[in-house]
């Protein structure tokens, strides 16, 4: 159970006012907020052992880095990799992936071939479409039916030996749409593919075991599990990572150098080029060990609540049409009224204290295929309420109003 | 009437509103009376780079003055569009040029409005002072 009082007296943003309302915050796909514990943990870093890490000989250095390689270990344990190395720290998802697209830069040949799902954000898109060009390879994309779902069977038919590469993400960040991950994983396999699943989406919602899905790469940000922003994940397989070159040339990632050669440091400091985030990966660890202490299933069941509550309330006005029906789904809800731009709608939402994401929301794809320019989306976390989703509602119809 | 005195009527109305719900009424308001662009225009080129929503502005020299017209996609950015063609259309290309904007900022629209509308407001008065700068060269 969830105990909603105590959850948001953990959250100071939660308590102010914007544009003289009580602020409703509800672009929580965008970014999550930050609870005073991860607050805490970052003023303690700069207050009592920030210090470069890996390097020194000294106190300071020392705990810095025992403080930052827990951190570590508590991301292995929360998404059950086999080892420690095998999680990478990065400046989130968009990074995990580049440093991904730019090792199979050196694997892929002219003809290969990439799957892609058509429910990709553009930072799944843009670097592979990069990488095709760069190698040769082909991308494919699997189709979605009007629900926002996959269609499995095509995805089957277009697995070959030729495949090199799957991606797609875990939840659709427009939609909101859980992907058969299981099923997408093993049939990749199967061919010989390697699979990368985008994380970012699930991970407030979703405690994926890397072991259990037999994922080769997962990504994650550390900003969307109520961590700091430019903090994230790469988990790699072992025998992966070591067989993708390094992505960033630099300090820390070098075992010796000379002018004539360089040998690569070992897992995971072969992809940790330079000066990392320190404080911002130990703050990443201790929101999820926040989280992990409410507990993810009770997140989850609330969660769904207050997404049943929110698509019952909205589909009570008329004209509204939510965009992403998929069976199985998070607390997302991309929506359009009738004769109304989402624009237009976030604008008036906005002067009513409501935070939502209007526009494309960088899956500009998906809006073609519904052929809409975007939609309005609210996003709901376990700090949220149903008051909330009251007041969301009062909202979008006085916006109706005003507009129509 | 000049640039300058148009936009002090406009400041003048809008000094009316006590709130901002009155301020986007009358903004819709606008939008709806705008003087639309000829569907012929409708095109990517004629589009404002910088809007969330999409905006079509297309000018025209009638005499020696820039005559101009728009649309948008979204309701509150066609009353802002229009605002701007109100203050700046049926004027010399010149006088375009030299006019200074402030009005924007005194009927409070830049700080009511959210940043990625903000820069398409700056987007606008932009185009719409490139506009009279290719019109400008083409009189002398």
């Amino acid at each position: 159970m969830i105990d909603i009082k105590k959850i948001r007296e953990d959250f100071p943003i939660l308590k102010r006012e914007v544009n003289g309302k009580p602020l409703v915050y509800f672009d929580n796909a965008a970014t999550s907020q930050t609870p005073q514990q991860v607050i805490d943990v970052i003023v303690d870093y700069y207050s009592n052992y920030n210090a470069n890490i890996h390097r020194g000989v000294h106190t300071l250095s020392q705990e810095a880095t025992d403080v930052y390689e827990q951190a570590r270990k508590k991301i292995q344990e929360h998404f059950n990799a086999a080892k420690s190395h095998e999680i990478i720290f990065t400046s989130g998802t968009t990074h995990s992936i580049n440093l991904v697209a730019n090792g199979f830069s050196a694997i892929l040949k002219k003809g290969d071939e990439i799957i892609v799902s058509a429910l990709e954000h553009h930072s799944n898109i843009v670097p592979w479409q990069m990488l095709c060009e760069r190698t040769g390879a082909i991308l494919k994309v699997i189709p979605m039916n009007l629900d926002g779902e996959l269609l499995m069977n095509q995805y089957h038919s277009l697995l070959s030996t030729k495949t090199k590469l799957v991606f797609t993400n875990h939840v659709s960040n427009a939609l909101g749409t859980v992907n058969p991950i299981e099923e997408i994983i093993a049939s990749a396999h199967k061919v010989g593919a390697a699979v990368l699943i985008d994380g970012a989406q699930a991970a407030p919602h979703i405690k994926a075991d890397m072991q259990a899905l037999n994922v080769d790469f997962y990504t994650v940000s550390g900003h969307k599990v109520c961590g700091p922003t430019g903090t994230g994940m790469l988990y790699g397989k072992e025998e992966w990572l070591n067989k993708l070159p390094p992505y960033q040339g630099g300090g820390e990632m070098i075992a010796e150098v000379t002018f004539e050669e360089t040998t690569y440091a070992e897992l995971p400091h072969k992809f940790e080029a330079g000066t990392p985030n320190i404080c911002g990966g130990i703050a990443f660890g201790a929101a999820l060990d926040y989280m992990n202490a409410i507990d993810f299933n009770a997140i989850a069941a609330y969660e769904h609540e207050l997404l049943q509550y929110a698509t019952q309330q909205l589909l009570a006005i008329e004209g509204l049409k939510i965009y992403g029906t998929a069976k199985n789904k998070t607390s997302v809800i991309s929506f359009n009224i009738e004769g109304l731009h989402p624009y237009d709608i976030g604008s008036i939402l906005d002067k009513l204290g409501i935070a939502v994401r209007t526009g494309h929301h960088c899956a500009q794809p998906i809006m073609d295929f519904f052929k809409i320019p975007g939609t309005v989306r609210a996003s709901f976390s376990f700090y949220n309420t149903k008051e909330e989703i009251d007041s969301l509602v009062e909202a979008v119809k006085r916006a109706k109003a005003m507009l129509l | 009437m000049n640039i300058k005195e148009i936009q002090e009527e406009i400041v003048d109305e809008f000094s009316m509103f006590d709130d901002w719900m009155q301020r986007y009424e009358y903004m819709i308001d606008l939008g709806k009376s705008l003087p639309l662009i000829n569907e012929q225009y409708k095109t990517d080129d004629n589009i404002i780079k910088g809007c969330q929503s999409k905006v079509w502005v297309h000018a025209e020299l009638e005499n020696d003055k820039l005559v101009f017209t728009a649309d948008s996609d979204a309701i509150i950015t066609k009353g802002i569009i229009g605002i701007l063609i109100r203050a700046f259309s049926n004027q010399k290309p010149q006088d375009i040029i030299d006019a200074n904007t402030d009005f924007i900022d005194e009927i409070g629209l830049k700080e009511h409005l959210s940043p990625t509308r903000a820069n398409g407001l700056v987007s606008m008065v932009k185009q719409l002072k490139m506009y009279a700068i290719a019109y400008q060269t083409q009189i002398k």
